[in-house]
């Protein structure tokens, strides 16, 4: 009798975290059903591939597209990649292969704080400190130097107002650094030691040991850490918000204020007072779900795959 | 012979670019603390905590009605999300140890952990908002709750793996129940790694802005109804950011202060029990 009860108390606590566990796949499929829902409105009007080419976002003609604010997406994730990556691999570098014991574990820290503070901070410190640094300084330098030259010129058009996708997109970068930074520096320290004794001893530099040695043994974590990154530099919203100035326009011009996915969400989600608009609104959503769940999946295989491989 | 040099030289070279890169990622940090320091010490005063918002453009004012508001949306975030967490996580470090449910979960909870928490947002308003009507401080804690659970559970999976698995048997041995296992010894062994991680799962959301938005909104009028539209420090910080007036910016920062320094001192603090925990 009292064993059978011991048992049908297991059953119950196996039965409560069993759902309580799977609550978290309720919640993705949920979140993938509901968007879905909620955008099929749009989805019928503007056609589910066209809505993606569409430029017009118009609210009075009820005429909407993904195009202006994918690109905006798009160009701020690109470009604070290219500021994020290599900063990102030199840290992990300077952590695992040149900082003294000591730095190692606080510049380590210093890199995670980094990752701690809110996305707000950086909104409310890139909106009234570095956009005016921006469009005081930096920008204009940009514009007489490698805005003078032929085809590369176009991106540095315009008056220089610290409230555009350079702007944001530097921002953007500084936030992904540590990403890439913890998760590269992980895939290091995957490297086995004897492989680089090996290497030193055959008389290779310590320079010739990270690029032949550790960056290829590592190679599919550091590309996790950047899918990672990617992921988060696709769905980053408030820090993009306070100095990308939601203007729905395609624009070659770094310097000009641009929309993306979730600027768009954020402004304009409470004010949407139509269906249709709610609608696509919804829409961008499901868009910037299914983008960003797909990069991190990515990168979580990468991740696991390069575990697997190098931890025996 | 000038070959070697040459090597040791771009050596030393690359090994200089990589140090100021972590200068670099240094730099920023202490640029972006330093500024909010800063502007937030200036503006700091004890109104800020004590009076409601005035009228738009009037002198004066604090911001008690979004310190009240975020601390309840955050404790009944916590309030939902750590236990469903926990649970979550026991199952997939016991119960489903090592089977394929157990892994799909961890890489799905891995994912959710990083999704858009504007997306978040937008969920809970179709969920919650919608259906009764009106925005409110539930709908708020539930969209933080939802950032929460991954977080936790894959903490909590990650530290009950730690318990060696001998305790375990241990305790089979001496006829006890597997619930009474888990409760009374691997939670046990455990504890100090998940409070951990309930700390840095509250870090995480108490900087939240973008899932609040659609869901708790705002309320200039100090209220400690869930069922109502209620302030918090986040979505006062972005709406008084970008508004027009000198005083908001100044609470703004005041704000902005006092959520970087909470934050801060709860990544800290996490860091430091596991260090004194875990020491290698």
């Amino acid at each position: 009798m009292n064993l059978l009860r011991k048992n049908s108390i297991d059953l119950i606590f196996l039965l409560i975290t069993g759902i309580a566990s799977i609550s978290i796949i309720l919640i993705t499929a949920g979140i993938l059903f509901i968007l879905f829902r909620e955008s099929s409105l749009s989805i019928e009007k503007f056609g589910f591939l066209r809505f993606l080419t569409l430029v017009d976002w118009d609210p009075v003609k009820e005429s909407f597209g993904a195009a202006a604010a994918l690109y905006g997406t798009f160009v701020t994730t690109v470009l604070a990649l290219s500021l994020a990556i290599p900063v990102a691999i030199g840290i992990a570098i300077f952590i695992t292969e040149i900082a003294p014991n000591l730095l190692k574990g606080s510049v380590g820290v210093a890199i995670e704080l980094l990752a701690a503070i809110p996305s707000i901070i950086y909104g409310m410190w890139g909106l009234f400190t570095l956009a005016p640094i921006m469009a005081e300084y930096i920008e204009p330098i940009l514009q007489k130097t490698i805005g003078k030259l032929p085809l590369v010129g176009i991106l540095f058009e315009g008056t220089p107002l610290g409230i555009d996708l350079l702007t944001a997109s530097t921002i953007l970068g500084i936030m992904i650094i540590p990403f890439t930074a913890s998760i590269s520096r992980d895939a290091f320290n995957l490297t086995p030691a004897v492989v680089k004794e090996s290497a030193y001893a055959l008389g290779a530099t310590k320079w010739e040991v990270v690029k032949d040695i550790v960056l290829p043994y590592s190679k599919l974590g550091v590309f996790g850490g950047v899918a990672i990154s990617l992921g988060r530099a696709l769905g980053e919203t408030m820090a993009v918000a306070f100095v990308l100035g939601n203007n729905n326009q395609i624009t070659a011009s770094l310097f000009n204020a641009a929309a993306t996915v979730t600027v768009k969400l954020a402004n304009e989600f409470t004010e949407a007072d139509k269906d249709i608009y709610l609608s696509s609104l919804y829409y961008l959503a499901l868009l910037l779900f299914i983008m960003s769940f797909i990069v991190l999946a990515i990168a979580k295989l990468l991740i696991l795959k390069a575990e697997r491989r190098y931890s025996r | 012979m000038r070959h070697a040099r040459l090597r040791v030289i771009q050596s030393y070279i690359a090994f200089v670019l990589s140090t100021l890169t972590a200068l670099f990622g240094i730099f920023w940090l202490i640029f972006i603390i330093g500024d909010v320091f800063i502007h937030g010490i200036g503006a700091l005063n004890i109104d800020l905590f004590i009076k409601d918002p005035v009228p738009a453009g009037v002198e004066g004012g604090g911001l008690r009605n979004a310190f009240v508001g975020h601390l309840l949306i955050t404790l009944f975030a916590t309030l939902i999300g750590v236990p469903v967490g926990i649970l979550g996580g026991t199952f997939l470090a016991e119960y489903a140890r090592g089977k394929m449910i157990a892994r799909l979960i961890s890489i799905l909870s891995d994912i959710m952990v990083s999704v858009p928490a504007i997306v978040v947002g937008t969920f809970v308003y179709s969920i919650i908002v919608k259906p009764s009507g009106h925005f409110s401080g539930w709908a708020g804690a539930i969209a933080l709750a939802i950032i929460m659970i991954p977080v936790v559970l894959r903490t909590t999976e990650d530290m009950l793996s730690l318990v060696p698995w001998t305790v375990r048997e241990a305790a089979f041995a001496l006829g006890a129940p597997y619930y009474k296992v888990i409760i009374q010894v691997v939670y046990r062994g455990a504890a100090t790694g998940i409070l951990t991680g309930i700390l840095l799962a509250i870090a995480r959301v108490t900087g939240e802005a973008a899932p609040l938005l659609f869901t708790a909104f705002n309320n200039s009028f100090f209220s400690v109804n869930m069922n109502e539209p209620i302030a918090s420090l986040t979505v006062s910080i972005f709406q008084y950011a970008m508004g027009p007036y000198d005083n908001w910016h100044a609470q703004a920062w005041a704000a902005s202060l006092m959520i970087t320094l909470f934050i801060l001192f709860i990544t800290i603090l996490g860091r430091l029990v596991i260090k004194w925990r875990y020491k290698r």
